[in-house]
C-alpha cells in the first residue's frame, strides 16, 4: 500500500518536472521524486540509501541546481515556438537525443525481464550488507574497491575539467 | 490501551511543547542578555521581569496583515516557511533528551526520553538540515525582490560551505563513538576517567568540537555569520517580504534550529545527560537542560558581541581554514582509532 503511494508520488513528480514552464517548480518537483524514492529504499529496509539519497540528492546536488536556477534568473522558459511540439524532427541533437533513449528503453526492458525470470540468489545476505552500514563500507573497501577507486577518478576528473574550464588563466 | 505506549505519545507530545516553550524563552533570554550586554533593562513591563513579552510579540505578530507581493510566486512563497519551520522540528525528533523514566514507577518498563531512535540517526539529522536550506532559499527567489533573493542566494552558497566542516566534525564523533545512532553516542559517554574527568567526546576532540560550533553558527545564519539578513547591506534578506505569520514560522525556525545545533552538540561533545555528578533521578534531566542552555546563552553572547564578517572573508574561512581542519581532524581521528582503538 505504501508502496504504491511513494511509487505514485516519485512517477507524477517526474512527469511534472518535464511538464513545468518554470524550471524553479521543475527543480522542486524533482526534489519530491527523489523524497519518493527515499521512501522506497526505507521499505526495501536501508535506512541507510534512503538517508544517502536524501543527503546526496535532494539536499546537495539539488541546492546547487536551484542556485544555478537562480542564478541565470530563468524565470520563465523561452520557447522559440509557441507550439509545445518541436516540428523540426530532422536537427541533429534530437535525433541524437532519440537514439539514447531508444537505447535506454530496451536497456531497461531487458534488465527487467532478466530480473524477472531469475530468481534472487542469497537475498538475506544482500539485505544484510543494504542494511548495516559497516556492512556497506566493507563492501565498498574490499570487494567493490576497484569500481569506488574508478569512481573516485571519475569525478576529480570532472572537478578538474571543471575548474579548467571555469578559470581559462589559472 | 498499553500505559507504555501513552507513555511515548506523551514524551514526542511533550517534546514537541518544549520544543515550542524553549523558543519562547530564547526570545525573551535573546533580549534580556543583549539588554545587559549593552547596559540597558531590556523588556521589563510585561508581566513580572518581562517574562511575559514572548506572548505580547507573539499576539502582535499574529494580529498583523499577511502580506504578499503582487509579483511573488504564490505557491512558493507560502510554502517556504512551512518548509522551513517543519525541518527545525523535524530534525529534533532523531536527538535523545535523557536516558530512560519509569516515572517513578508509574510505567511497568522503562520509556526512553527521545521521539526516534533510527538507528541513521545521525545522517537523518544531516538530511533534514539540508532541507531546511530549501525554505530559505524559495523565500529569497519566490518573493521576486532584490534583497531577499540576494539573501536567498547567499544563506544557501553559506549553507553548502559550511555544511561540509559540520559533516566532517560529526565524522570525526562518529569514529569514536562506533555508531550512527545518537543514543549509543551518549551513552558511551558516562563515567569519568582518572576518576574526576568526564567520559566526554570534548576531551578528546576538542578541535572538532570548536569546528562543529563554527559551522552550527554558520548553518543556523546566527551573527557573526548572519548575511542572509545583514540588515545593512539588505534590508532583512530572506524574509525582507513576510510579515504576521509566515515572518513568524522564519523567526520560530531560527531559534529551534539553535535549539537543534545546541542540543546535537551537548549529545556528542558534552556528555548528553551524564553530568560531573550524578543526580537524582527526578531532577536527572536537568544536566541536559543546563548544558543546552550553556550552548544557547553562548549563542546570544556571541551574536551581541563580535561584529558581522564580511561576506567574502565567511567563504574564504569556510573553504581555506575550517574545512581543511575538519578534514586533518578526521584523519588524526582515524588513526588514532586504528592506533588505540
Amino acid at each position: 500500500m505504501l508502496f504504491y503511494v511513494l511509487a505514485g508520488v516519485a512517477i507524477a513528480a517526474s512527469l511534472l518536472v518535464v511538464g513545468q514552464r518554470n524550471p524553479m517548480h521543475s527543480v522542486l518537483l524533482l526534489i519530491v521524486s527523489f523524497i519518493g524514492l527515499a521512501g522506497l529504499y526505507v521499505l526495501l529496509d536501508s535506512p541507510f540509501a534512503a538517508v544517502t539519497q536524501i543527503i546526496v540528492y535532494g539536499g546537495a546536488i539539488m541546492v546547487l541546481f536551484l542556485f544555478v536556477v537562480m542564478l541565470l534568473n530563468a524565470t520563465q522558459e523561452e520557447m522559440p515556438a509557441r507550439t509545445t511540439i518541436p516540428v523540426k524532427i530532422g536537427g541533429r541533437p534530437l535525433r541524437v537525443g532519440a537514439i539514447l533513449a531508444a537505447v535506454f528503453l530496451a536497456e531497461i526492458v531487458w534488465a527487467l525481464t532478466r530480473v524477472a525470470r531469475a530468481p534472487i540468489a542469497g537475498g538475506e545476505a544482500v539485505a544484510a550488507t543494504v542494511q548495516s552500514v559497516r556492512q556497506i563500507g566493507i563492501a565498498i573497501f574490499t570487494t567493490h574497491a576497484f569500481a569506488f577507486e574508478v569512481t573516485s577518478i571519475l569525478i576529480l576528473v570532472a572537478m578538474v575539467g571543471a575548474v579548467a574550464l571555469a578559470k581559462r588563466n589559472l | 490501551m498499553d500505559p507504555v505506549l501513552i507513555a511515548q505519545i506523551g514524551v514526542i507530545l511533550f517534546t514537541f511543547v518544549m520544543l515550542l516553550t524553549s523558543a519562547a524563552i530564547l526570545v525573551l533570554m535573546e533580549r534580556k542578555v543583549a539588554a545587559f550586554l549593552q547596559q540597558r533593562l531590556g523588556p521589563n513591563r510585561v508581566g513580572p521581569w518581562g517574562t511575559l513579552q514572548p506572548v505580547a510579540d507573539i499576539v502582535k505578530l499574529l494580529f498583523k496583515e499577511e502580506l504578499r507581493p503582487g509579483a511573488a510566486d504564490a505557491i512558493l512563497f507560502t510554502l517556504a516557511p512551512i518548509l522551513s519551520v517543519t525541518a527545525a522540528f523535524a530534525a529534533f525528533a532523531v536527538v535523545p533528551w535523557g536516558g530512560t523514566t519509569t516515572l517513578w514507577g508509574l510505567l511497568p518498563e522503562p520509556v526512553p526520553l527521545r521521539v526516534a531512535d533510527v538507528n541513521v540517526g545521525i545522517l537523518v539529522l544531516f538530511a533534514i538540515t539540508s532541507m531546511g536550506i530549501y525554505g530559505i532559499v524559495l523565500a529569497g527567489w519566490s518573493s521576486n525582490s532584490k534583497y531577499s533573493l540576494l539573501g536567498g542566494l547567499r544563506s544557501s552558497a553559506q549553507m553548502i560551505s559550511y555544511e561540509l566542516s559540520y559533516g566532517l566534525a560529526l565524522g570525526a564523533v562518529l569514529l569514536l563513538g562506533n555508531s550512527l545512532s545518537l543514543t549509543d553516542v551518549v551513552n558511551q559517554q558516562a563515567g569519568h576517567w582518572f576518576g574526576f574527568v568526564p567520559r566526554w567526546f570534548v576531551v578528546l576532540q576538542p578541535v572538532g568540537f570548536l569546528v562543529f560550533m563554527i559551522a552550527g553558527v554558520a548553518e543556523t545564519n546566527r551573527a557573526p555569520f548572519d548575511f542572509p539578513e545583514a540588515e545593512q547591506e539588505l534590508v532583512a534578506g530572506y524574509h525582507t517580504e513576510y510579515s504576521s505569520f509566515s515572518f513568524a514560522c522564519f523567526f520560530l525556525a531560527e531559534y529551534v534550529n539553535m535549539v537543534v545545533v545546541s542540543a546535537v552538540a551537548v549529545n556528542l561533545y558534552l556528555g548528553g545527560w551524564h553530568g560531573p555528578f550524578p543526580l537524582p533521578e527526578a531532577v536527572g534531566g536537568l544536566w541536559w537542560v543546563a548544558k543546552v542552555f550553556a550552548l544557547l546563552f553562548f549563542y546570544i553572547w556571541m551574536r551581541w558581541t563580535l561584529p558581522r564578517y564580511r561576506y567574502d572573508q565567511l567563504m574564504h574561512f569556510g573553504w581555506k581554514y575550517l574545512l581543511p581542519v575538519a578534514v586533518l581532524n578526521l584523519l588524526a581521528t582515524a588513526a588514532a582509532v586504528l592506533y588505540w582503538g
